[in-house]
Order: structure tokens, then sequence, then C-alpha cells
């Protein structure tokens, strides 16, 4: 047997009462891709944390080809040959390519040495396929080359084993198979990396074995992956069965949202270009698309946060003049943000004031300016009661909640006030099966009702499982919509990537 | 070896909460009491003649109280402000515009005498009220930086009250840079026979039972939380983040601007030079030793008055200098910052073996 690239033997981890790594082990040998799966809350962030330095562990030891090692931060950790690439980048984007890769090395007597950087570029395009333009301003590139930068940068300080949080979220589809690619050259080159994900699908396709983790405990390490289901690797992250959700025949009604030739600014590649779309009652509309390709542009206008500059927004059949967060919310618009712990969430505030913030001025929660804090309170617990929020109570810190119940949080609030409309972006992100099957549980019983949702999503999945119709946006514009019925991935896929939809 | 390092919080423990404050404050007498040796002087005997000459008889208890009550309105008005994310470091001149204010209009001939008193406490709120919204309209119209402007204005006020009583206002017969004084019908009432204790002192109390009820049950102060944890998030909900930040700014400038109507109206009876030694700036270490919550305003207002009122005795006694008084008000504002931190962070010692 090879010796190990990395082995993490028995790490514990607690924070107070709450055990978040219990005895948890792992080995990486030259050349594994080890998927790291489980939900929200089971401990894959405080493992890699402890890795990076972040947490100091209260037990186990980390052994670097067979060496025991002591990892304080983040350099300790490249110095061992781990590098990271994390969910949000870690660029400067009005620097280039270039300088990006050279922010924090050293060359010989301080000065930066500009030759051998280019050099090893070019060695890692050869190696792995991986390249970006070094003269490309990083603020022009896509997610996908910015990812592509994060991995070569990574590479360059001479990471052995690579990790990837939740790569794909962002990716086309074809922009995953070729990150796919590179990782089985770096495999073949005897790197290892670890894969953490949520996407079943990807980990069945990509890795070669997989730590399955629940509640801070491995609870099922597979060395091989490709005979087991989806549903058995669901169920051994959930503890129990999942099923998918069931989208009964709907016939839409009445035409409940609808966006007339709107147009706005933004960069030339997201802003708005004469958009047109009709959502109707019991529909549920699915927007794909890689992300900065006008879906936050779009969200902003639902949801009461920018004017269009042309074109209309018409609720029920009325143009919306006068478009603010507060007026759409009283036009029947409910909103789930893309970004729940920055825009639809004050994560330092109580749990009950985040659940009444949007509708404080409500007479049920206040009079004359008087709050009625009884009333606030028996809501929030109210709703936590329905949907299912796991908090130790109405005033917690809405930032201690993990992911799931955020979102659970975030449902209750703008769910309670039975909505005509609700935007979601990005709904499940983050989120692990059991929580995602929920809110798209709650979807589905609103679309039953008769209410409409558009949904913007980076999840293929998601969206093919939900929608009824799904468009696809690329460079502002609506690059073609169909049916669910007429949708392929392959389609989708092409048109996300800016091809034109075939005649 | 030993190592330690600092890990976020998960949870922050109510004991710890009320606890930090309290250690915040014995650290500064700790760390000041290396002054007072230097001084030449025994640590006990001062801090027990310091402490003993504020708190000890009738008439210095008045007198602590009288100290604490601009303390109170500044430290109240930088809560307000803080809580909003509002960098109000302007209570000083805002105060000097209240204290202005009530000059002008308790000097005022032809008003019927009963007027004066809420017109002085109007006026003063509504003048400091506007030298705070300035600088809000400047920052939500125009982004410009708001520690800069209101930190600015400080100064502009001064020397525009400098250059008012070297001129218009310059008492004329003794020559002195002193306001002419209020009517005898504006002078504050004086509580208790015999001494200092006037009407502003009541005026701080309620506004510190008003400012708590704003914080915690009104719409208002609701939405002054959630804009100062988070404008993005408060404008995504529907607040409207510029209005919050101008009402924040105009109860705040007001606060200050009673703390100079009251030490016009109670204490001095007209406007001089030096009516504020740094109160102003005093509020903003009282609102953060309070943890920008109202009820605790008055407990470090006091503690601060106690130091200023008893470092005179301490010295006269002892032969330390009174400047003590500043250095503790310094060390505590950064003692509290330290505080603050092991609020969100804690330390974990770890025994380190070299293989």
């Amino acid at each position: 047997m090879p010796v190990a690239l990395l082995e993490m033997a028995g790490i514990t981890k607690s924070f107070g009462p709450v055990l978040a790594n219990d005895n948890v082990s792992l080995t990486l040998y030259p050349g594994d891709i080890l998927g790291l799966l489980g939900e929200n809350g089971a401990g894959k962030t405080t493992l890699m944390n402890v890795l990076f330095g972040v947490y100091t562990a209260d037990a186990g030891e980390i052994r670097i080809n067979g060496e025991r090692v002591r990892i304080r931060n983040s350099a300790d950790a490249l110095r061992h040959g781990i590098g990271m690439v994390h969910q949000h980048f870690h660029l400067v984007p009005c620097h280039t390519v270039l300088e990006n890769l050279m922010v924090g090395r050293k060359g010989r007597g301080g000065r930066l040495n500009k030759k051998t950087v280019l050099e090893s570029l070019e060695r890692i395009k050869e190696r792995f396929g991986l390249f970006v333009e070094p003269a490309a301003l990083v603020g022009d590139l896509t997610i996908g080359e910015q990812q592509r930068l994060e991995i070569i940068k990574a590479l360059i300080r001479g990471a052995r084993v690579l990790i990837l949080d939740e790569p794909t979220s962002t990716l086309t589809p074809q922009e995953t198979e070729g990150l796919f690619e590179a990782l089985r050259a770096m495999s073949d080159e005897g790197m290892g990396v670890i894969f953490i994900s949520h996407k079943l699908q990807e980990v069945r396709a990509i890795t070669n074995k997989v730590v399955i983790m629940r509640r801070g405990r491995v609870t099922a390490t597979l060395d091989e992956v490709e005979n087991v289901s989806r549903h058995k690797l669901a169920e051994l992250m959930c503890g129990h069965e999942i099923t998918p959700p069931v989208r009964e025949p709907v016939t839409p009604g009445e035409v409940l949202l609808a966006f007339k030739n709107v147009g706005t600014g933004g960069t030339a590649r997201s802003r708005l270009k004469g958009i047109t779309f009709e959502l109707r009652a019991g529909e549920i509309l699915g927007i794909a698309g890689v992300s900065g390709n006008g879906q936050k542009e779009l969200s902003d206008i639902i949801s009461g946060m920018a004017m269009p500059e042309a074109g209309n927004l018409e609720i029920k059949g009325r143009v919306v003049d006068r478009i603010s967060p507060r007026y759409v919310q009283r036009l029947g618009v409910g909103r789930i943000p893309e970004d729940r712990m920055e825009i639809g969430l004050i994560t330092a505030l109580p749990l009950k004031d985040n659940m009444v913030l949007p509708r404080i001025h409500e007479p049920r929660f206040s009079r004359k300016g008087i709050l009625k804090p009884r009333a606030i309170l028996d809501f929030t617990v109210q709703q936590m009661k329905v949907f299912d929020i796991r908090a130790p109570g109405p005033e917690v810190r809405t930032g201690t909640l993990s992911g799931g119940n955020l979102q659970k949080a975030l449902l209750a609030r703008e769910l309670a006030w039975d909505p005509l409309v609700l935007l979601a972006d990005q709904p499940t992100r983050g989120l692990d099966v059991a929580a995602a099957r929920f809110v798209h549980q709650n979807f589905l019983e609103l679309r039953r009702k008769g209410r409409a949702v558009i949904l913007i999503s980076e999840d293929l999945e998601e969206l093919f499982t939900l929608s009824d119709r799904i468009a696809v946006m690329y460079e502002g514009r609506i690059n073609g919509m169909m049916p669910i019925s007429e949708a392929t991935v392959q389609k989708v896929g092409l048109l996300m990537a800016g091809m034109e939809a075939a005649a | 070896m030993i190592t330690f390092r600092m890990e976020p919080r998960e949870h922050t423990p109510v004991w710890l909460n009320a606890l930090l404050p309290l250690l915040a404050v014995l650290a500064t007498l700790v760390i000041c009491s290396g002054l007072i040796k230097m001084a030449g002087a025994s640590v006990f005997s001062a801090y027990a003649i310091l402490f003993k000459s504020a708190l000890s008889s009738k008439f210095n208890l008045v007198e602590t109280a009288v100290k604490a009550t601009p303390l109170i309105l500044t430290g109240l008005a930088v809560v307000v402000a803080f809580r909003a994310k509002f960098w109000n470091i302007g209570a000083e001149g805002q105060l000097l515009a209240g204290a202005m204010a009530a000059a002008y209009l308790g000097a005022l001939k032809g008003m019927p005498g009963w007027s004066l008193i809420p017109l002085m406490i109007l006026g003063g709120a509504i003048a400091g009220a506007i030298w705070a919204v300035i600088p809000a309209v400047l920052k939500t119209r125009y982004k410009v930086d708001d520690v800069v402007t209101t930190l600015l204005l400080n100064f502009v006020i001064d020397y525009g009250m400098m250059a008012l009583l070297n001129g218009p206002w310059k008492d004329p017969l003794s020559g002195y840079p002193d306001s002419p004084d209020i009517l005898p019908a504006a002078e504050f009432p004086i509580l208790l026979k015999a001494t200092r204790l006037h009407l502003g002192v009541v005026i701080a109390v309620v506004a510190t039972l008003l400012i708590w009820f704003l914080a915690r049950r009104t719409t208002l102060g609701f939405s002054i939380t959630a804009v100062g944890e988070n404008p993005k998030a408060s404008r995504y909900a529907g607040m409207s983040v510029a209005k919050v930040i101008f009402l924040a700014a105009a109860i705040s400038g007001g606060l200050a601007g009673l703390a100079g109507v009251g030490e016009v109206g109670g204490l001095h009876f007209q406007v001089m030079a030096g009516i504020s030694p740094g109160y102003g700036y005093t509020g903003i270490v009282i609102a953060m030793l309070a943890r920008l919550n109202p009820l605790g305003v008055i407990p470090a207002a006091v503690f601060f008055a106690v130091i200023i009122t008893g470092a005179e005795a301490m010295s006269r006694a002892t032969g330390v200098p009174v400047f003590l008084a500043d250095v503790i008000q310094g060390t505590a504002l950064v003692t509290m910052l330290i505080a603050l931190l092991f609020n969100q962070y804690r330390i974990r010692f770890k025994k380190v073996s070299h293989a």
C-alpha cells in the first residue's frame, strides 16, 4: 500500500455542548478523488476548517505523507501542499489574472518573478488543460474561469491535495465536464482531491470513494460509488429515505406577473435586454443560466430593488409604475433572495425580529408606531412550529441557525402572507437533501393553490423537477423558453452557453 | 510550551454580557494605578479618596448627579446614533448648538415667563438635531463619511461660538467672552433646597426611559437597529434607510442639544468658553461602556461623573494631578473595546509539544 497523501485520524472538535466532529477519520491516497457528503451541519465545514487551521481540534491528528503535522493557519496548510477552492472566490477583481497569481508570493530577493509564474502557468496548462489568459482582468472573467483561476492558484503554490467546496454549483453542465477532466488529470498524476458536494449525481460521476458524514460522525466510507444508487447515498446522508416530490397536473390560470420588453443597466453581460414573459397562476417558471447573465437584475426588479430603464413590470394586469420593496410586497410578491444571510435576514438580530422584518408596520405587529411584542412572539412561535424551524427559541440570534433553518425561516415569513407570486432565487443552494425537499414541497403547494413561482436556480436537477416551463438566460436575454416536456439537459446547457435555440 | 489562539464564540453567555463592563472598569483602575504610583501616592488611599469624596455626603452625591446629567444625555445621543451605525462623533458640537439656542431663547425679553423653559428645551433640542442632521444627509445622499463630518462640525460650531462670544455676545462690562445671562424665569427650578440639583437631572432620567422605550418597543427603534445591523437587508425588507438614519441622527442630536440646555438652564445661566469640557466625547465612551443599551447609560455616566468629581478631591489630598480623570476615561474606552472582543471570541490555551 502506498503512503497516504493525507490522513485525518480521530478528529474531534466541540463547540460548547455541540460535538461538530466526533472521531472523524479519512484517508486520501495518491490518485484518490474523495467525495465528502453530508447534510448541512453534518460537520464537513468544521472538518475542513480544522484541516486549514481555522480551528484547533480537541483531539486527533493530521498526517501528511505519513508524517504528523500541525496546521495553525492556511499558510501552514499550503506549505504542506493542501490547497482549497472555496465556494466564494478570494480574488481581486480589478487586477489581472497574472497579478492575482502573484499575490502573496515572494520572488527571489523579495521581487516578484513574473517569468516563473508565467512558466508555471504554461506547465499547468500542459499537464491538466487548465488555462486562463494571464493579461485578462479577473472582473471580466466568467464564474467558471474564476474558479479555474482559483484552482490554478492552488496548483502554482504547490498543492498536492486539492479541496473543492461545492465546485459545480455555478457551472454549466459543459463547464462541469471540463472541470472533471482536469480533476481526472490530477488524479492520474497521483494528486489527491476532496470533492465536497450535495449533487449526488456528480459525486458518483467523478469520485472513486465517498465519506458520508451525519451529525459530526462518519456514517459510511464507501470505496466504490458507481454501483451505489443515488437513493442509497441520500439515505446514508439523511438517515432516512427521501422520495422525490410529485408534481400534480395543474391548468395554468390568469396572468399574475408579466415582463414587457424590460431593459436595465448593469454590465454588458448582465443588463437586461428586452425581457418579455408571462407567468400564470398555478405555474412554476424556472430560470436557468450561468450566474451573472441577468438573473440578479431580473430578481431585483421583481423584488422591488430596482426600476427597469425600459419596458414594464405588470402584476395582475396592472403596470407597476413605482417599484419599491414595500410596494411589490403589498401587491402580493413574496421573495426568497439569493443571499439569505446578507439580504434576506439580519443575522445579528433575534429570530423573532427577522420573522416580522418586512411586516413590522402591519396592524398585527404594531399600532401607531408601538410594537406588539406579544403578537410578534406568538407569530414567531407559531411559524417555527408550522415550518419546523429548529432553533432554541424565538429570541435566538438568527445567525446561529443552520442554512436549512434560515431558509425555512425565510419561507415561513414570506408564505405567512399568502403571496400571489413567489420569487425564489437559488432557494436550495447549500441546503441538504431533506431541507431542499421541504422547500420544494412548499413551492408545489403554492402551485397547487393557484399561485405562481419564479424559480431562479443554478441547479438544473431542481429546475427540471419543479418547473412547468424553463427559460434560459444568456447575456441579459431570454435565450430560449420551453415547456418542461421539451427540455433536456443538453438543450438547456447549450442555451446557457449562448448557442442559438435550434429551430 | 503553551500557546493560545482566538476562536469565534458560538454563543455568548448572559452573565458574560453583564460581567464584561465591570471587568473593563476594574482593569482600567488597575492599569491607572501605575500612574498614581508614579505620582508618588498610595494607590489604595487615592482611589478611596476619589470614590469617597464623590459618594459620601448629600452635597457630593448631588454634585455627582449634576455632573452625570450632561453625560447621560450625550451618552444616550451616541447610543441612538451608534445603534443605527451613524457614527456620530459630534455630540460635543450638538451640545454647544443646544447650549447656544438655550442661552439665546432664555434671554428673550417680551415672552411670558412660563414659556421660557419649554422654549429653551424645545429650541435646544432642535438646534442639536439640526447640527446632527447635516452630516446624516451628507452621508445618505452623497456618501460623505459621517465620522469625518460629525467630528469636524464640532470645530466649526466651537469656533463659531467663540466668534460670537468675542463679538456680539461679549460681556460689555467685564469684556469676558460670556454671553448675557438668561432671565431669572428661564432658570431651571432647583429640586433640592440649597443644592444644585436642577430640572436637567429629571430630564436626563426621563430621556433615558423614553429612549429605552424607543429602542425596545417602537417600530422606529426596531428600524434603527435593523438599519444599523444591515442596511441592505433593511432596504430589501422595505425600510427607507435614509429616512431611518435621518431620524436617528435627529434624535441623537436632539439629546446632545438637551445636554447643552441643561448646562445653561441649570448651572451656568449663560454660554461661556469651555462650557463643555468634552462631554460629547465622553458620551462616546459612556455609550460603549453601556454596550449601546439605553439603561446602561445611567450607571456608565455616573461612574464617569464620580471619576471627574472625585479626581479633584483626590488631587488635593494626594497631589496626583486631576488629569488622571482623563486618563481613566481613555483607558476605560480601550478596556471596554477589548472586553467587547471577548464577547465574540474566546481564548483557547493549548499545550504544544514539539516533536
